[in-house]
């Protein structure tokens, strides 16, 4: 049996050799670097654009709107954001001119030679004042999304109960800080065509932009070795891919596009700033829930991306894994003059879950009951009904509370943790504490979305070798390794006979985005009906039963012999987009996380000791890659609760954009960490596996912050809890 | 200028200016892309390598200063005939490696601990590796690599 063993990730020996090409490893012969000249205002209008006649310009391409061949637009949910700003600008950091040069420096003091006329306008920096205001952003009312889920009578319980409790929780943005920054090559092809090679989550999602852009579709699109992506490389990188191809087409020669940090953090996406108020009523005398009614508005920036669809998946998560028979949850995304935020691991979820865990604290402290008593009292059991009205099944949420507090029993590891008593030594006032919160997440798209998008997969036998042809990419998380595993699994054969063909879109068909904890639990279960279709079609060629390789000897064409699989809609799922009524979700995956800190009282400072996990995912396909993942989600969530903060100026630009001042936790910051796994199969899922990408990210930060409450009693319900804040709130306390 | 050093064991010059980033002189001008560039100012430890067996950001290092130096970089750690270093080992089989963009800047960190520190604890090998910023792993499997790594060394 393969699955469930720690094979060695395919791609492990070229990265630990330094043999893994990532974009910028590679430079063909008269290769352009390329730079992109960008707004300094959040919204100002273009009145020309020069270039300093005082430069030398001959080695040098420059782009404006005016180049792209064909639509200056950024293909996605809608149209409404351009490859280059073309009269008006909406966002500092927005695009507006590319420049290529022999190198880097040439093609750096180009962009400081390019003079663009600006006369700025009054920029909206407000997200609560955005919705219906007289400034228009987008379309008529700068709505992105608005999504009412409602389940019963919630505002009539509420207005009939004595006990009802409010709060308001903020979460600041995030940036995903995949240590790769963006990059992207465009290669004129010799036949005409443009092949784009570089950093990416989503090939598909590039040619559906670049088809646009350049007014024909003969172009390809490969995936080189991606340095991580958390959803940061989603759809961002459709925008440097326009910009490299126009300035490659423009230049005729390949261009390559490699942001600089300081470039990346100011222009690229983050994850959507909230506000969100809750409003709970409760029985006192039982501790259960009655009615909830929660009000979310998240900020979405100056263009569309993917905002609505954070949207949806944060209002189907906004009441945590809690059953309450009433519910409405209403959901606003809005635009404002800020760069765009986008998709970023959980989607919107890790926002609302860490406002329902932080409203359960709240509601444990106004009825004097323990946080653990009132979740273990609302946890949602089998049977129970989710606010879209989808009755829950295999439901692991208690399983998972208990398998972490057994595991967090146990002591410390005997090596310990590091001793970090740099904050004043013996002499530091430090209080321990420990937090629990429980998080679900939906796995794979919303509704009967893979029915509709119909995910394909090949896998072929070519010599004696099998090779799968998949659009899903490796960006770290093991797909490389995951998939030929499924296809030796059900073959028979060794994992090392079974390849992954390049994420080429010339030869891959398209097997959907690398996105939504889908991969393995979604384009997975493809791969493995690829492959017994694959069995099936060798038998049926050589006219026998049996082995894989008994078949495959007996075989007496040398071709290639190449099946394709299709997403089957097996379950039977019944959604209503209209209504936000019936199966959110596939199935659910399920996770405790257990912190224990010390709060340093003088500074402020939040110490990290140990993280307990127990997560369900389903089946763990390969333990190895399985728990790295958890392990690293987990402790992007510690970096959203204690030290991530995106600083802005008074244009929306990212005033922090370094290494050195926005600060994601080192070895040191991070705990030592148990990661222990609840398998209840999903039959939807191959072998059981459900997705697991995103739940890792939800709930670290509502457990930093119970545990800082459990500590010192200060009561933080805003997102970064910097040492700033946790000593203001110690002093309220 | 003309800078030479020695560069995994084998000795290379190259035409150079003397404050050209060390960073870029192995990637652009030797085509040595093992090392890494992840922010460009000495923070996130991408572009770790080994000066005279010392750590160092290759970002910061003007070449000038390498001149006469021997320059370690993650792909001089395995041995010549292929096997790999201990630490190289350690990190495919407990999962040090994820997307891998970190990797060899964590690798080389290691080997220098390796080379100075017998037996650390796995709160020396968090310190030492604290110059390093991982996104992916949360640092668990890679300290627990290092540890084990440090540990086959020992035994061996």
């Amino acid at each position: 049996m393969l699955i469930g063993q720690d094979l060695i990730r395919a791609d492990g020996p070229a990265k630990v050799t330094g043999q893994a090409r990532y974009v910028d490893d590679v430079r063909p012969d008269g290769c352009l670097y390329g730079f992109t000249v960008r707004s300094p205002w959040a919204h100002a209008r273009i009145d020309g654009i020069e270039l300093d006649p005082d430069f030398d310009w001959t080695d040098i391409t420059v782009c404006t709107a005016a180049d792209i061949p064909g639509e200056n637009v950024v293909a996605l949910m809608t149209d409404d954001q351009p490859v280059l700003a073309d009269g008006v600008v909406r966002h500092v950091a927005e695009p507006v001119a590319l420049v290529a040069g022999p190198d880097r420096d040439r093609a750096l003091a180009a962009s400081h030679h390019v003079r663009v006329a600006y006369t700025p306008l009054t920029p909206l920096m407000d997200p609560e004042v955005s919705a219906g205001n007289a400034h228009r952003i987008f379309r008529d009312d700068n709505v992105y999304s608005r999504i009412t889920v409602e389940h019963g009578e919630a505002e009539r319980v509420l207005a009939e109960t004595d006990t009802v409790i409010t709060g308001t929780y903020r979460v600041g943005l995030q940036e995903q800080l995949y240590i790769e920054p963006q990059g992207m090559m465009a290669i004129p092809r010799a036949d005409g065509g443009v092949t784009l090679f570089g950093s990416m989550q989503c090939p598909y999602y590039i040619v559906k932009a670049l088809k646009r852009v350049l007014g024909h579709d003969d172009l390809n699109v490969v995936q080189a070795v991606t340095g991580g992506g958390f959803g940061g490389k989603e759809e961002y990188p459709s925008i440097v891919a326009a910009h490299a191809a126009v300035l490659a087409l423009k230049a005729g020669r390949p261009v390559k596009l490699i942001y600089r940090r300081d470039d990346d953090l100011r222009a690229t996406t983050k994850r959507h700033p909230a506000i969100m108020h809750y409003r709970v009523a409760v029985d006192r005398a039982t501790g259960k829930l009655q009615a909830a009614h929660v009000k979310l508005l998240f900020d979405g920036g100056a263009y569309n991306t993917l905002s609505p669809v954070v949207n949806s998946r944060a209002v189907l998560h906004a009441l945590g894994p809690y059953a309450c028979p009433h519910v409405k949850v209403e959901g606003l995304m809005v635009a404002t003059n800020t760069p765009p935020n986008g998709a970023f691991r959980g989607f919107g979820a890790p926002q609302v879950m860490f406002a329902a865990e932080r409203h359960m604290d709240r509601i444990a402290r106004e009825l004097g009951r323990s946080p653990l008593e009132l979740r273990r009292l609302n946890l949602y059991q089998d049977g129970d009904v989710t606010p879209s009205g989808q009755r829950l099944v295999d439901v692991g949420a208690t399983q998972v509370l208990e398998l972490a507090l057994k595991e967090a029993e146990a002591g410390l590891p005997a090596s310990g943790v590091p001793d970090r008593a740099g904050g004043g030594g013996a002499a530091a006032r430090v209080a321990p504490g420990r937090g629990v919160a429980i998080a679900w997440h939906g796995c794979g798209f919303t509704g009967n979305g893979e029915a509709a998008l119909k995910g394909q997969a090949d896998v072929a036998i070519e010599g004696d070798r099998v090779v799968i042809y998949t659009a899903s990419t490796d960006i770290g998380q093991g797909t490389d390794t995951i998939f030929p595993a499924i296809v030796a699994e059900v073959l028979g054969i060794s994992v090392d006979r079974v390849a992954n063909a390049d994420h080429d879109t010339a030869t891959v068909p398209d097997s959907g985005p690398t996105v939504a904890s889908r991969t393995a639990m979604v384009v997975g279960g493809v791969v493995k009906q690829a492959a017994e279709k694959l069995l099936a079609a060798l038998q049926a060629e050589v006219g026998a039963e049996g082995a894989f390789d008994d078949l495959l000897a007996q075989r007496k064409s040398a071709a290639p012999l190449r099946v394709r699989a299709q997403y089957r809609d097996d379950l039977g799922l019944v959604w209503d987009p209209a209504t936000y009524r019936g199966d959110a979700y596939p199935t659910y995956g399920w996770a405790c996380v257990i912190v224990d800190v010390d709060v340093d009282l003088d500074t402020g400072e939040v110490l990290y000791r140990r993280l307990v996990s127990a997560t369900d995912v389903g089946k763990a396909l390969n333990p190895v890659l399985c728990t790295g993942q958890l392990e690293g989600g987990a402790l992007q969530g510690l970096g959203y609760a204690t030290c991530e903060e995106v600083v802005l100026d008074d244009q929306g630009g990212m005033r922090n954009n370094r290494l050195t001042n926005y600060i994601i936790p080192t070895a040191l910051d991070a705990p030592e960490m148990v990661t222990a796994l609840v398998e209840i199969p999903f039959s939807g899922g191959p072998f059981g596996a459900k997705g697991i990408g995103e739940i890792p990210h939800d709930v670290p930060a509502a457990a930093v912050a119970q545990a800082i409450e459990a500590a010192c009693g200060a009561v933080l319900d805003r997102l970064p809890m910097t040492p700033e804040r946790v000593l203001a709130a110690l002093q309220e306390s | 200028m003309r800078i030479g050093f020695t560069l995994n064991g084998g000795e290379v010059a190259v035409d150079a200016l003397p404050m050209a980033r060390l960073l870029d002189v192995l990637r652009e001008d030797l085509r040595v892309t093992g090392t890494k560039e992840g922010c460009g100012e000495g923070e996130c430890g991408a572009c770790t390598v080994l000066i005279d067996g010392r750590a160092v950001n290759a970002c910061l290092v003007p070449v000038v200063q390498v001149q006469g130096a021997a320059v370690t970089t993650v792909e001089g750690l395995a041995a010549p005939e292929g096997r790999l270093h201990p630490v190289q080992a350690a990190f495919l089989t407990h999962g040090g490696a994820q997307c891998g963009i970190c990797t060899p800047g964590f690798l080389v960190a290691a080997a220098e601990l390796l080379a100075h520190t017998p037996r650390p604890t796995r709160p020396q090998v968090r310190e030492a590796l604290a110059g390093n910023l991982c996104r992916c792993t949360g640092y668990q499997k890679i300290v627990d690599a290092v540890v084990e790594a440090l540990a086959t060394e020992a035994g061996a």
